[in-house]
């Protein structure tokens, strides 16, 4: 059954991507879904099955690496945590890949764009399932080269090409540090499994080390690689510039890859090695720290951007932070419940975005919309019920995973609780404030697109809208059904031995301000966003003139491209040309072999004058050295 | 004595020659039965490499398939043999060797009965270099491999064919003269030149470090290392196709099989000595060679500057001295060995396409080739280092294996990961993906790979993955030997890194 889970999607990618040909267009979209679907089922039975009884399960595949005391397996591990995990990936990508069939009927490379959707599952899967940092970095890297195939999916858009080469590189930033971590790990424990070096982490959690002769704590300094690992992937700020550029892939990708799956990657990283990042303070506190600033930070861009991709885009960002900073106060379980439920309202406001985009013929601005929701009646209602989840609006699924978020906050002890708590409650505002935004500039107001009328926007079909209310299901339930099994009581039994908490988590009342204060931030946002955005343009006209360095710091996200492009872009260029036309054709082939063959003619030539042939010079060279002899002699 | 299959699969490459030059009939059938021969060997040979494959045994300590008869007499003794690590390089060699004969007969419109010759040559010549068991031998075979590549390029090669050959062959030969003294003052000393001899007998200390530098200088400019490796892009760029892959391919491991056996095996002392010198000079070469790539405007330059950074794992990899870190190297020169063939043979098959190297010529070319867009991509993803891919595998166990020795250094090499992402995809970018354009005289159709090319391309990426995806296969094979040449550092190298 696991091995099926697995090998479905790479079963169904090979076939669409090198048999389409042979077997179609159409049979190969189906087979692809067909095979995510059954793959989906079987997750929600293993689920099923962790939830009645928590237990490990792994399955050898064969030997992958053996060299010296270097030795690795191919293998599936599955524990609760992974059990979540995939739930998550299968039953996201069988929507997207139901949604999709819809999305790109027009598209002329349907079997490669299903090719590259099972890929991506293939890989992902390998991610959760791994047992080895090896296998894991296997399912990353793959993750990653599916991310760049899928961005650049159009690739005759120059944009696009562009962004999926941002994205890669980046994430390669990121994969660095990882691949640092993982050398660091190996010198240490001697091992990549991980379960041999999660049960010797306590022997080491004293040990020092020293780099350029200062002394630092060695599970400190490891899970700081870790940690940049996952900031590349998970898009936190500094390593976040790729995420929104991300968005020139075909929106079904945005949601399946940029939102629900690979960019948690990141947060399940920090949470499988929970059992090393709880012997070290220090890094938990700049995971938290990284996690609420990116938080607050791609929630102020959000509220400026007018595409509709990138708001959501940059929304993911900011959740991405939560989740972080949860893991940060060591609530891994709140961190994945946070991943969990966001999978679920993410994916569907990005579908709905999706379908929104496909009635306007790829129109992508909200500034060029409005007064639509009479004609997208089901979109409306599927992208309203995901902002209410996103925002948090009690019963729906944010609402309880960003409230125990907010809480953990409240209850750690941690460096940066007080931080993380106070941005925690700003930013769940801010995210009020801009998706309500999204949604009245959207569907209210006037109709704003002079490109084409009114009346050629249109609902979007069945098989794309199947898929999202398939996933408002889980925007409105998942937080409801699973807020108990991830959080309560019983959340130590579920999570088993794959979360590790150093100290116990104890329950504590939750003081009555705070639980009516984030709901009354949340639920008072609709009104004023109404008022700002609907109600009286002149405020945000006044507030924006008054505020122009401001505004514009906002629109140019804070300027890290120009930064980045400026420093390492251009840089590297520069010292590429230099290294080339200075290094070896100026200094090493001017001074070696050119210039040896050079000098070696130059000699020759003037060797040969001596040879001229005349007499009187050859008589004059032998009075010369007659005279030198004779003078030597007599000196002597 | 056994069936001297070593012997066999070393001298049937000229055994096809002679036929070659026998053949008779009109210029036509000449040419028509030199092609026929030179693929019946190459692939006799390979088959004939792949039994020993299957008969090596890869516990055994020892060489295997040993064979020896005296030649000069108290000096010099025909002597070959096969341990793990020669064993890969002469199956890379003679699965290469096919690969090329078809990409040659594919392309070559001139001379095609001479042009197999010299390759045919060359076979036996790198062949030989692997499996010689006595040093007098192995530089005869190191030298005599020269030879024909000055041809191939001299003869087959682009617009400024005679200076690149000139270069290739000054630069190497240079560097050779001093191996050759390294050699003679090997035979004054130690009285033989029977490698299994000198391998177990200690060469006294004061001698290790000018023999040692001797072996390194003429082996640093093959391989090449920065600043040796000037030569190596003006050779690939005037080389025809089949000869870059030749020269990538099989001519550049000869200097990782040079430096694993020579110098770790016969002057370990040293070798710990030089270490770290040249660490610097292989972390020199991965950066700056990465970023030099980045700028290239001729796809075979850049091509052949990724080269010289991948060789920088190789040579890090091997001066670790640690089980991971030569493991990762012959993984590293056996994946590149696909690897840049891959490459150099889809530079070549837009080449023969639009006769043109410059990327800026292209642009879209994935809206006429889809097939070969596949290849090239999949092929830059190997040379990114992709996991699941034979690139990545080498990179990382000679990092992990460096590691430890000197994480300072192993740090910089990894940030070429990066570059080398920069430098390939961008390449990509450039060349497959994007609005269709491309520099032509006229409206000819751009066809697809044809048979041939497909068969080629698609079995390296076959094989690509596989060793990617089970490197053991490779990993369990050279084990035994490659313990064998870390022998003599065996006392564990204290860790500087992580204190108590």
């Amino acid at each position: 059954m696991v091995y099926a889970i697995l090998f479905l999607p790479l079963l169904g990618s090979i076939l669409a991507g090198l048999f389409n040909k042979q077997i179609g267009d159409k049979t190969s979209q189906i087979l692809t879904s067909t095979f995510i679907v059954i793959g989906a089922c079987l997750s929600i039975l293993i689920l099923l099955r962790t939830i009645e009884h928590a237990e490990v399960l792994q399955y050898p595949i064969f030997d992958f690496v053996n060299s010296g005391s270097l030795k690795l397996h191919w293998s599936i591990y599955v524990d609760s945590l992974t059990a979540v995990m995939l739930v998550v990936v299968n039953s996201v990508s069988a929507l997207v890949h139901i949604y999709s069939i819809g999305y790109m009927s027009h598209d002329p490379h349907k079997p490669r764009f299903f090719a590259y959707l099972s890929l991506f599952t293939f890989a992902m899967l390998s991610l959760i399932t791994a047992d080895n940092f090896l296998q894991m970095f296997f399912g990353w890297e793959g993750v990653g080269v599916a991310s760049y195939l899928l961005i650049g999916f159009w690739f005759h858009k120059e944009s696009a090409n562009n962004a999926s080469i941002k994205a890669f590189i980046v994430n390669r930033v990121g994969d660095f540090g990882l691949l640092i971590a993982m050398f660091l790990i190996f010198s240490t424990f001697g091992t990549l499994n991980f379960h041999d070096v999660f049960i010797h982490a306590a022997e080491f959690s004293k040990k020092t080390i020293h780099i350029f002769g200062e002394e630092f704590n060695l599970i400190t300094v490891i899970c700081l690689f870790l940690f940049m690992g996952a900031m590349g992937k998970s898009a936190q700020i500094i390593l976040h510039t790729w995420l929104p550029d991300a968005m020139e892939g075909p929106t079904p990708v945005s949601a399946l890859i940029h939102a629900a799956t690979m960019v948690t990657a990141g947060v399940f990283l920090v949470v499988r090695c929970s059992p090393l990042f709880e012997y070290s303070k220090d890094a938990l506190n700049v995971v938290a720290f990284v996690g609420a600033t990116t938080a607050i930070f791609a929630a102020t861009i959000a509220i400026v951007q007018t595409d509709i991709k990138r708001i959501i885009a940059y929304s993911t960002c900011s959740q991405l932070g939560y989740m972080f900073f949860a893991a940060g106060m060591g609530a891994y379980n709140v961190a994945i419940f946070h991943l969990f439920t966001h999978a679920f309202f993410k994916a569907l406001l990005f579908l709905g975005a999706g379908s929104v985009i496909h009635g306007f013929h790829d129109e992508q601005d909200i500034n060029h919309m409005g007064g639509v929701w009479k004609k997208l009646p089901f979109t409306y209602v599927l992208m309203i019920i995901g902002t209410l989840a996103l925002t948090g609006f009690p019963l729906f699924a944010g609402f309880y995973s960003k409230d125990a978020i907010i809480e953990s906050a409240f209850f750690s002890k941690s460096f940066f609780s007080g931080y993380a708590f106070v941005i925690g409650i700003l930013t769940a505002f801010i995210t009020a404030i801009y998706s309500w935004r999204l949604i009245y500039k959207t569907f209210h107001g006037k109709y704003n697109n002079t490109h084409m009328d009114i009346s050629k926007v249109h609902e979007s079909g069945l098989v794309m809208l199947i898929p999202l209310i398939l996933l408002s299901l889980g925007a409105v339930f998942s937080g409801y059904l699973f807020h108990n099994i991830y959080l309560g009581e019983e959340s130590t039994k579920f999570w088993g031995t794959s979360i590790f908490f150093l100290e116990k988590m104890k329950e504590q009342e939750v003081p009555e301000w705070l639980t009516i204060l984030t709901p009354t931030l949340v639920i008072s946002s609709i009104p004023i966003s109404y008022y700002l955005f609907l109600g009286n343009n002149n405020v945000v006209k006044t507030i924006v003139d008054m505020n122009k360095p401001v505004h514009n710091f906002l629109v140019k996200k804070w300027y890290f491209d120009e930064l980045y492009e400026y420093l390492f872009v251009n840089n590297a260029k520069r010292i590429g040309v230099f290294f080339w036309q200075k290094g070896d054709v100026g200094t090493i082939d001017a001074y070696g072999p050119d210039g040896i063959s050079n000098s070696v003619k130059k000699i020759a030539g003037q060797a040969s004058k001596f040879q001229s042939g005349y007499l009187y010079h050859y008589a004059f060279v032998i009075l010369i050295g007659v005279a030198l002899i004779v003078t030597v002699l007599m000196i002597l | 004595m056994n069936f001297p299959i070593l012997s066999l699969i070393t001298f049937l490459p000229i055994v096809g020659v002679i036929a070659i030059l026998l053949a008779g009939g009109t210029d036509d059938q000449k040419n028509k039965f030199s092609k026929n021969v030179a693929i019946l060997i190459s692939i006799i040979d390979f088959i004939l490499s792949l039994i020993v494959w299957i008969k090596f045994d890869s516990l055994n300590k020892g060489f295997q398939f040993v064979e020896n008869a005296n030649w000069i007499t108290n000096f010099v003794s025909y002597k070959v043999g096969v341990d793990g690590i020669s064993l890969f390089l002469v199956l890379l060699t003679t699965f290469i060797g096919p690969i090329c004969i078809f990409g040659a007969i594919n392309t070559i419109d001139k001379k095609i009965k001479e042009y197999l010759i010299a390759i045919l040559f060359m076979q036996t010549f790198m062949i030989g270099v692997f499996l010689a068991l006595n040093l007098f031998l192995f530089f005869l075979f190191f030298e005599g491999g020269l030879i024909p590549m000055f041809l191939i390029i001299g003869i087959w090669g682009g617009e400024r064919r005679v200076y690149a050959s000139l270069k290739f062959f000054l630069y190497t030969f240079l560097g050779s003269i001093f191996m050759l003294i390294a050699i003679i003052s090997i035979y004054w000393n130690m009285n033989t030149l029977d490698i299994p001899t000198l391998l177990s007998s200690k060469i006294p200390e004061h001698l290790q470090y000018y023999m040692w530098f001797g072996f390194f200088i003429s082996l640093a400019v093959k391989l090449p290392m920065f600043p040796f490796h000037t030569w190596l892009p003006d050779a690939h760029v005037e080389a025809p196709t089949t000869g870059s892959v030749i020269l990538a391919a099989i001519l550049l491991k000869i200097s990782g099989y040079g430096f694993i056996r020579f110098s770790l095996g016969l002057f370990p002392i040293a070798s710990e000595y030089f270490a770290n010198f040249v660490f610097v000079l292989s972390v020199c070469a991965i950066i700056y060679a990465s970023l030099v790539a980045l700028m290239q405007k001729d796809m075979k330059k850049l091509i052949a500057y990724s080269s010289v950074a991948h060789m920088g794992y190789v040579t890090i990899g091997i001066f670790s001295f640690t089980k991971q870190g030569v493991d990762g190297a012959m993984f590293q020169m056996i994946s590149h060995g696909f690897v840049s063939s891959a490459l150099f043979l889809c530079v070549g098959v837009l080449y023969d396409r639009i006769h043109s190297r410059l990327i800026n010529d292209y642009s879209g070319v994935v809206h006429f080739m889809p097939k070969f867009s596949l290849v090239f991509l999949l092929s830059s993803l190997a040379n990114v280092g992709l996991p699941g891919t034979s690139g990545f595998i080498g990179e990382f166990l000679t990092l992990i294996g460096s590691f430890k020795v000197n994480y300072i250094v192993t740090m910089f090499a990894t940030s070429g990961v990066i570059l080398s992402a920069a430098y390939s995809l961008w390449l990509c970018k450039r060349v497959i993906f994007g609005n269709f354009s491309i520099k032509q005289d006229s409206n000819v159709k751009i066809l697809d790979l044809d048979k041939t090319e497909t068969l080629i391309l698609f079995s390296l990426m076959v094989l690509i993955l596989y060793v990617g995806i089970y490197p053991n296969s490779i990993l369990s094979t050279i084990s035994t030997s490659v313990d064998q040449s870390i022998l003599g550092f065996a006392k564990n190298i204290p860790s500087t890194l992580i204190t108590k």
